[in-house]
């Protein structure tokens, strides 16, 4: 017989097979480059909530220099984009049911007068409104400050509150979007690399001869997430490389804090991931189930809605999740220049949680076959 | 000397359906001990129980000397177990899927690859060695699969059906690989449903059903068979059989190219006198055989009859 072996060695043998598959499976080591860099770019080009050039129809029932000056001045604006020119409301409104643009502006004969009068608006803009985002931003026109002659006065119309943009002053989505993105990949790829990792072992009849070896649980936990631990660090550096490249991401300070947010995120997800697998049967399952995680992380993380705005009940399961931890640490981190002692508690708890999955896991997992 | 296994009441439910039904054996240190049975009969499953795969319903299992499921931890460094179902790492070459057994077994070392090459050579496997263990044939998978499960000089080989789907001349080689482990010191216990392999154990216990219905070396189980078999040749053999067939004396009946096996009770000691007159219309020709491994199983396992040898 021979003579018993540190931990360490089976722990080494566990995470050498699995980069072996790895290299073996092209799908997923596929997937480890082009899920960053498909989303990012999908994501980092399409999802643009600064509403430019809203297809727009104008009837003016006014037509002369003031009414001109007022279409001229909105479109400068660049927020609605004249595209036609109709005679009546009653045509703005067709066109905007059709779907053929997405707002009309109405100048009534008397809007002059109304103007100089200044009791009544002068004008008014028809929105699609089934679109809230572009309905809000086109809203906003309402405000907008004509002065007809092109003049500008000293006015008594200050702002009463002046803003001022900190961070990302000229309002770009994909600085806001990126770091998201950043956690979604992760959450994505390595929540599924690991789901299937126990599963798969289960699915081609490996595991009744890997239980019946001495591998103890915690080993084969161990050994199983540490090569994704590396696929993930290499995610975020495709990530981050892609978001300078190609949206000019400023990654503000030291890369270092955004390598140890990433980390820890990272070991948070894959613990999760280990969890769902020894929670399922098939592949199959797996996937659904890792499906089922990330719908609610994208939806109620802060990543497509704001944190703050959401219902009370929403924000407690978002708290749940990691990734929710994860965008309010890594956005300080990346845009802010946080350090990283200001975000103990988000880091606190992602540690936490992965430490508490690789135990439910190794707990859950039965060296037996039932 | 203790032995190796012992299992007394042993008992697996799943739901209503009982796998293996009180069973008691105890299997001696250095022997192949067979396992014969039908398909389903539970020998996979009393097997996995003995390894710890599986938690009994009922009844105590002991190997080497520790007790199952509470010690499965210790006595798996000592324990070689080889699937059923192939279940190497198919993506993993001949050579990594050694590595890989030979480190989470505790071969670890300077030792370890002298031990592969060694048992690569020996098993055959050396020229495959950077082969994908999916791409190899059926009998190089078995002999990857056994070259692993004794990497780490187990005391004990618990091989289910080490031999399905391998053609003759790898399965004879298997077997002298067996008796030299045996010879060796091991103890190898062995499921299978092939009568030449069961004839080769040094001792047979046959499952029904999830019962044991027999037990005793082949030679043992041959004597005592409560039966005696006969051959007969004749040109109408398919009539005869339906003749037979019908009677309670007749047992079993096996064709076997042109003649009858009959397998009849040996109760009341007239059975070739009543063999003759029973067949006196037909121009039959009646030889009295020695009984096989084959005639015990069918007997064994036929579920009309209770206990029959033993």
């Amino acid at each position: 017989m021979y003579s018993p072996v540190p931990s360490f060695v089976r722990i080494a043998a566990v995470c050498s097979k699995e980069m072996i598959h790895l290299v073996h499976d092209r799908l997923t080591f596929g997937m480890v480059v082009m899920i960053p860099l498909f989303q990012l770019i999908l994501f980092g080009y399409t999802i643009n909530t600064d509403v430019r050039n809203v297809p727009a129809a104008v009837a003016d029932n006014l037509n002369n220099s003031f009414s001109r000056q007022l279409t001229m001045d909105l479109q400068a604006t660049q927020v609605v984009d004249f595209v036609q020119v109709v005679d009546t409301p009653q045509q703005l409104e067709a066109l905007i049911q059709q779907g053929s643009v997405s707002a009309g502006l109405y100048i009534p004969r008397d809007a002059e007068e109304r103007y100089y009068t200044g009791d009544r608006s002068i004008a008014q803009l028809l929105v699609d409104g089934s679109d809230t985002t572009l309905g809000g931003a086109v809203r906003q026109l309402s405000r907008f400050p004509f002065l007809p002659g092109g003049t500008i006065s000293n006015s008594e119309r200050v702002d009463q509150i002046s803003v001022r943009l900190l961070y990302n002053p000229e309002r770009r989505s994909a600085l806001f979007t990126v770091p998201g993105l950043l956690g979604v990949i992760l959450t994505m790829t390595m929540i599924m690399f690991t789901s299937i990792a126990i599963v798969r072992e289960r699915e081609r009849g490996n595991m009744e001869l890997l239980i019946t070896t001495p591998v103890r649980n915690l080993e084969l936990m161990v050994g199983k997430i540490t090569p994704y631990v590396g696929i993930g660090l290499v995610q975020v550096s495709v990530i981050l490389f892609l978001g300078v490249a190609l949206f000019d991401i400023p990654v503000m300070g030291n890369i270092f804090p955004v390598y140890t947010v990433c980390l820890v995120f990272i070991l948070a997800n894959l613990t999760l991931g280990l969890m769902i697998s020894t929670l399922v049967r098939n592949q199959l399952a797996a996937m659904q189930m890792s499906f089922f995680i990330l719908l609610p992380s994208i939806l109620l993380s802060g990543f497509m809605f704001p944190f703050v705005a959401m219902p009370k009940i929403a924000q407690y399961i978002a708290e749940i999740l990691p990734l929710t931890h994860f965008l309010r640490v890594i956005r300080g981190v990346m845009l802010r220049g946080e350090p990283l002692t200001g975000l103990v508690g988000d880091l606190s708890y992602l540690l936490v949680f992965s430490l508490v999955f690789l135990v439910i896991s190794t707990l859950r997992f039965s060296k037996r076959l039932e | 000397m203790n032995p190796v296994i012992e299992v007394r009441g042993l008992t697996k439910r799943f739901g209503s359906f009982t796998a293996v039904d009180q069973v008691d054996m105890t299997i001696p240190k250095q022997q192949v001990y067979g396992f014969l049975g039908p398909n389903g009969s539970g020998k996979t499953t009393a097997i996995r129980m003995m390894c710890g795969l599986l938690t009994p319903t009922a009844g105590q299992i002991e190997v080497l000397g520790m007790r199952i499921p509470e010690q499965t931890e210790q006595i798996r460094r000592q324990v070689g177990y080889m699937t059923q179902k192939f279940s190497m790492y198919g993506d993993l070459t001949v050579l990594q899927n050694m590595q890989f057994m030979a480190r989470i077994m505790g071969v670890y070392g300077r030792g370890m690859g002298r031990r592969i090459s060694e048992l690569l050579v020996r098993f055959k496997l050396d020229s495959f060695a950077s082969r994908a263990a999916g791409s190899l044939s059926g009998g190089q998978k078995r002999r990857l699969a056994l070259a692993a499960a004794v990497i780490h000089e187990p005391k004990l080989l618990l091989l289910d059906e080490p031999t399905s789907e391998v053609d003759p001349n790898t399965r004879r080689e298997f077997w002298d690989e067996l008796f030299l482990m045996c010879e060796a010191g091991a103890t190898i216990l062995v499921t299978t449903h092939l009568m030449d392999e069961a004839e080769r154990c040094h001792h047979l216990a046959i499952l029904n059903e999830g019962k044991k219905v027999a037990d005793g070396s082949p030679q043992e189980l041959k004597t005592d068979l409560a039966a005696e078999i006969f051959q007969i040749n004749g040109p109408d053999i398919s009539t005869i059989r339906d003749h037979l067939h019908s009677m309670v004396e007749v047992l079993a009946t096996a064709r076997s190219g042109i003649s009858l096996r009959v397998i009849l009770r040996n109760d009341g000691l007239r059975a070739p006198g009543w063999l003759e007159m029973t067949l006196q219309a037909y121009d039959a020709e009646i030889t009295r055989v020695a009984p096989s491994i084959e005639d015990v199983f069918v007997m064994a396992t036929q579920n009309n009859i209770d206990k029959v040898v033993g």
